[in-house]
């Protein structure tokens, strides 16, 4: 190759149409970290499955030609009008107290509780940044009224005013995401707040109010973004304790009303049966625990996967190996040194 | 120290007469008791005429930043009044400063914390067309890669972030940002600080060129005096929210009246050793005083070599002293005269 053809390439490399470099987010990072990691993984496949499950539940019950709220007294009890076990007469994981397929209604709860789970995070999400973001921007007069609400609804007997609400309006679907949104918004606005509080002292913000920003562009266009990755991990953590919440309220007769199939009220049924059908308790709480402890691994992995600092531990605990390995690193013999000197 | 600005030849683009700004303290708890004021700025008065820099020096806490602010209108004075050609934009509602927020822009101290690590550069550097809508938006990224080849960046990496950039190319983005809108007043708050040195000679060429291309006037606020020497036309200096010394840069430099003054340019570095090495150094001792409770009288006499009885009871204006040209003014009861040795460690008492 000769110079001029070096020469040639290079006016060729620079006629090359200038074309924007595509810069790696944060985001972008995150979700390569996430990856790496095999418990948020295999949650997120979990979840996957159960919302899988959920949508296809009509599915399943034309499969086994079992609707969800068919009763078989003939082939779903026997003959002393108990609940059958797993396997019998084509109920893969048997009845309940009325002869109902199980499966099929440990399935449709999963709608219920998604449903619920997800809708009442999203509401509580919306407002809770709305309401932190507005008292830690504003500051104030304002951030002091916001402020003490969100105390006041955070230090409320949720249960007592859940019971309360559920016996003057009846016990319905929309009453329980009312309820669980009502509580759930608080916790998150107090943590937008404290976030909003330390972002608006930021040089780039007042940058921003140099160029003739408004307060509305500043929150969503520079204050919402940092939110982002903290509200996320906090959501994600706010769908078990959704769901939980709602099989809670179903449980006590507050929430869905039967024939529904919800965990919360299979488990309340199943009470009087724990003794001869372990089925009926078993599958509804192992759904619920479950969904909750995916969702819950899930929001953890998130939030390693945003802070840089934890992918320097995970590394620093897969090189220093099992406990008690033969093969021993200079990190073991520091431990033990220093497990020592505890002693 | 009320009065006029200093008289300033030709066309004045901006000018604060006597501004204030306090900060209260207020007692921690539910109810807010306020205990004093952060005396930040206190009665000071400069302008700038149209197409020069005014090199604002002071020690950290001398109310530079604070003066910056309240000109750029991001926190409202306590009084005083600041005059953009002619017209009163003191404290100013967001709508009606929006006109005068296109003329007057800022370059911030730290390239790190003044972009939002969120956000794309072209975004950052598109946010004053976004917000004042002078350009369509699909005339946008043009105008922005445009702004980034203009102060020597690639425009290919428009959409980077800012983490992606060094120190000094990220200064390069603050001034793009601060140049979208073609303003005619630049307030560039210690915009070298963060630097390094070769970076810093970088981004002051470049501020001195756009500056001859576009006519713009600078308010160039450091405590690098030699920075302040290089790009400035005049040089105010301020200690304690008060005006030391104000006028054109040479006999500012040359021959300082106010001790103040004298003490910071002995501890510059000088370019040239030797007179580095004839030079005398005064050596303040102490820290700058709190602006809660400043000294009476003069601000700076417990740190003052000079300073005597009067110094501690009353003020001293601000005015011309005698042999200098009548845009240099010193506050000071007993100005350096040239040459005049002072001693090398001021008096230990503090009031």
């Amino acid at each position: 190759m000769s110079i001029t053809d070096l020469e040639r390439q290079a006016q060729q490399a620079e006629n090359a149409p200038v074309h924007a470099i595509e810069g790696r987010s944060q985001w972008s990072l995150t979700r390569q970290r996430l990856r790496r990691d095999k418990v948020a993984m295999a949650s997120l496949a979990v979840i996957v499955i159960m919302v899988l499950l959920a949508i296809f539940a009509p599915a399943f019950a034309v499969l086994v030609h079992h609707p969800a709220n068919a009763a078989y007294p003939i082939t779903g009890e026997n003959s002393a009008g108990q609940p059958v076990g797993p396997g019998t007469n084509g109920f893969w994981l048997g009845t309940d107290d009325t002869g109902r397929d199980l499966m099929v209604r440990v399935f449709y709860g999963a709608r219920i509780s998604l449903f619920v789970g997800i809708v009442t995070t999203a509401i509580a999400t919306v407002a809770g940044v709305t309401i932190g973001m507005i008292a830690g921007y504003f500051g104030g007069i304002i951030d002091t009224i916001l402020a003490r609400v969100t105390d006041a609804v955070l230090a409320f007997p949720y249960v007592v005013l859940a019971l309360a609400l559920a016996v003057v309006f009846g016990p319905s679907l929309t009453i329980v995401i009312a309820v669980i949104s009502f509580f759930s918004w608080a916790g998150i606005a107090r943590i937008v707040r404290g976030q909003t509080l330390s972002l608006k002292e930021k040089e780039y913000i007042e940058a921003a109010r140099s160029i003739g920003a408004g307060p509305l562009r500043i929150m969503f266009i520079d204050i919402l973004p940092n939110l982002l990755a903290p509200v996320l991990v906090l959501a994600t953590l706010y769908i078990p304790s959704a769901v939980v919440f709602e099989s809670t309220l179903s449980f006590l007769g507050l929430g869905i009303q039967p024939p529904t199939a919800s965990w919360g009220s299979m488990l309340s049924a199943a009470q009087p049966f724990y003794q001869t059908a372990w089925w009926f308790v078993v599958f509804p709480a192992l759904a619920l625990l479950i969904t909750t402890l995916a969702f819950n691994l899930l929001g953890d992995g998130i939030r390693d996967a945003m802070d840089p600092t934890t992918e320097r531990l995970v590394a620093a605990r897969r090189r220093k190996g099992p406990r008690g390995s033969p093969s021993r690193s200079r990190n073991d013999d520091l431990d033990l040194i220093i497990a020592g000197d505890a002693k | 120290m009320t009065g006029q600005a200093p008289a300033a030849s030709g066309d004045v683009l901006i000018r604060v007469d006597n501004l204030v700004k306090h900060f209260p303290v207020r007692t921690a708890g539910f109810i807010n008791r306020t205990v004093g004021q952060v005396q930040a700025v206190d009665g000071v008065s400069l302008a700038i005429p149209r197409g020069t820099t005014l090199g604002l020096v002071g020690e950290t806490g001398s109310g530079k930043s604070t003066l910056a602010r309240c000109i750029a209108g991001l926190i409202p004075a306590t009084s005083g009044t600041v005059h953009f050609e002619g017209r009163d934009i003191t404290n100013l509602p967001r709508q009606r400063m929006a006109p005068f927020r296109r003329n007057i822009q800022m370059i911030f101290q730290d390239p790190y914390g003044s972009l939002n690590p969120r956000r794309r550069v072209g975004a950052i550097i598109g946010d004053p067309f976004a917000v004042h809508k002078t350009v369509p938006a699909d005339e946008r990224k043009r105008k922005v890669q445009d702004l980034m080849e203009r102060v020597g960046l690639n425009p290919e990496h428009y959409n980077r972030f800012p983490a992606e950039f060094s120190g000094g190319q990220r200064q390069r983005i603050g001034v793009a940002r601060a140049l979208a809108l073609r303003p005619k007043l630049i307030i560039c708050d210690e915009p070298v600080s963060a630097l390094d040195v070769s970076i810093q000679a970088q981004v002051l060429n470049l501020l001195a060129d756009l500056q001859r291309e576009y006519g713009l006037t600078y308010l160039f606020i450091a405590h690098d005096l030699e920075v302040v020497r290089h790009v400035s036309t005049s040089v105010t200096v301020m200690y304690l929210g008060k005006i030391a010394e104000a006028g054109p840069k040479n006999p500012v430099y040359d021959t300082p009246r106010h001790p103040y003054t004298a003490a910071l340019l002995s501890a510059a570095l000088a370019a040239d050793p030797e007179a580095a090495a004839a030079r005398q150094r005064i050596i303040l001792t102490g820290d700058i005083p709190s602006p809660i409770d400043p000294p009476s009288g003069c601000r700076f006499h417990p740190r003052c070599p000079k300073a005597q009885e009067l110094c501690g009871r009353q003020e001293p204006p601000l005015e011309v002293k005698a042999g200098d040209a009548a845009t240099h003014l010193a506050a000071c009861h007993f100005p350096v005269t040239a040459g005049e040795k002072l001693a090398t460690a001021s008096r230990r008492a503090r009031p």
